[in-house]
């Protein structure tokens, strides 16, 4: 058995299993913590950095970071907040993200966390790059407008013999998400939903279901994101 | 005193920001206690008569014509405000923005399903008086200066209404999490 660990966020005093990731023990104790690539389960990459925190003075991902004994987290304050906001501006802008015409509105996350921060607009330039689009596969398509690049797809979709259904091609600018067509038409439908749901944007979408939620009744409509665990019984 | 003047106008938008603007129900009936229209498609006003105090522009800029009317509007207008997500970021016309402009007019008017085989002269759209189309569609604020923005497809016509109402009196604005949305 682990050892549990008494760490403050924002002043609030949290305890959970040392060595424990700070998304999910923050999550445990009632307390939202944004992210975009990292997913409870799997190794976390800490590669979109919307779950910067400051511990202990100092700036880092919270998914890639362990909880220890005394940790003082700072997760809500103004200038976290506002590098959030900065980060979710860039990433509107850096692809195209075309809300009222995607079928992953409502229920995205990125597009949630616009909502959370009252993102009016984008400080920054549009930067409209073409991108393309592959609906080859049976049950999936991918539209590379909508990517971030988390990585979510290619750490927790494999096929039933362990292989990566999605990769990453390209390095730097050139970098986007491919898939596998022939491991992909093997998948079954709950795997390709689950591969759509993991997607935290409208880039991978399972064909045959656009617009399955009525505008009003789907998952961030009412409720900004996080409001789930913020409303959860503590421990 | 007398009531703050408002114009509106759409430029490259569909007019649904405009239907939204209606959508405030039986609160037009305050709006217009409240307000008063100059130039705008709501009264039918074409030309501006008089320095307006609030400019609400629908739509983002598709062509030469959107960006006069734009620069006309922030030439007669203390305070421009953008409504809605195609004079934010461009919105569904700017999803040409990565077509080059001759495949979207040989798709509009030689090669598209409904076009194909009945323009043998592959007549193109091409007169003086029509409004030549710019390389991409720019959201205002790459073109003007925009002092607010009113997200949403259409923006609700609660945030519409708590937005007007806050700038005229000067209250602070109240923006509810079910008003600002994106679509």
């Amino acid at each position: 058995m682990s050892d549990i660990v008494k760490f403050k966020i924002d002043g609030k005093e949290c305890v959970a299993d040392e060595g424990l990731n700070l998304v999910d023990a923050a999550k445990q104790n009632g307390v939202y913590i944004p992210t975009l690539c990292h997913l409870e389960g799997i190794k976390p990459a800490g590669s979109c950095r919307i779950c910067n925190v400051k511990i202990n003075g100092r700036y880092m991902t919270a998914c890639t970071t362990p909880v220890a004994d005394g940790m003082e987290v700072e997760n809500s304050t103004q200038d976290i907040l506002e590098l959030r906001k900065i980060i979710v501006e860039t990433l509107f802008v850096s692809g195209n993200h075309y809300c009222p015409a995607c079928e992953k509105s409502g229920c995205c996350e990125l597009q949630a966390l616009g909502y959370k921060f009252t993102m009016l607009v984008p400080r920054f330039p549009y930067a409209f790059e073409p991108k393309e689009v592959d609906a080859e596969s049976t049950k999936l398509y991918i539209d590379r407008n909508r990517c971030i690049l988390c990585k979510r797809c290619v750490r927790s979709i494999k096929s039933k013999d362990g292989k990566s259904i999605f990769a990453i091609k390209g390095r730097g600018h050139n970098a986007m998400i491919n898939i596998d067509h022939e491991l992909a038409a093997q998948m079954t439908d709950e795997e390709a939903t689950k591969a759509m749901d993991n997607c935290p944007v409208g880039s991978i979408l399972k064909k045959e279901r656009g617009y399955y939620t009525p505008i009003g009744s789907r998952k961030y409509d009412k409720k900004p994101i996080g409001s789930d665990i913020e409303e959860s019984v503590i421990i | 005193m007398s009531k703050p003047i408002v114009a509106t106008t759409s430029l490259a938008g569909c007019f649904g920001c405009h239907m939204s603007i209606l959508d405030v129900d039986e609160r037009i009936l305050d709006l217009f206690d409240l307000v008063e229209f100059n130039k705008s498609p709501i009264d039918d006003i074409k030309e501006f008569t008089k320095m307006c105090d609030i400019g609400i522009i629908e739509g983002g800029c598709c062509n030469s014509e959107n960006v006069h009317v734009l620069k006309d509007f922030r030439k007669n207008c203390k305070i421009l405000i953008s409504l809605g997500e195609c004079a934010i970021m461009g919105g569904l016309p700017a999803m040409r923005n990565n077509i080059p402009i001759e495949e979207c007019l040989r798709e509009a008017y030689l090669d598209g399903p409904s076009t194909k085989g009945h323009n043998p002269d592959g007549i193109m759209p091409n007169d003086e008086e029509l409004p030549i189309l710019l390389n991409k569609v720019y959201p205002c604020h790459e073109v003007v200066k925009i002092d607010y923005y009113l997200p949403g497809c259409p923006p609700r016509a609660d945030l519409i209404w708590n937005a007007l109402v806050a700038l005229v009196t000067g209250d602070e604005l109240k923006l509810p999490y079910e008003v600002v949305k994106f679509d």
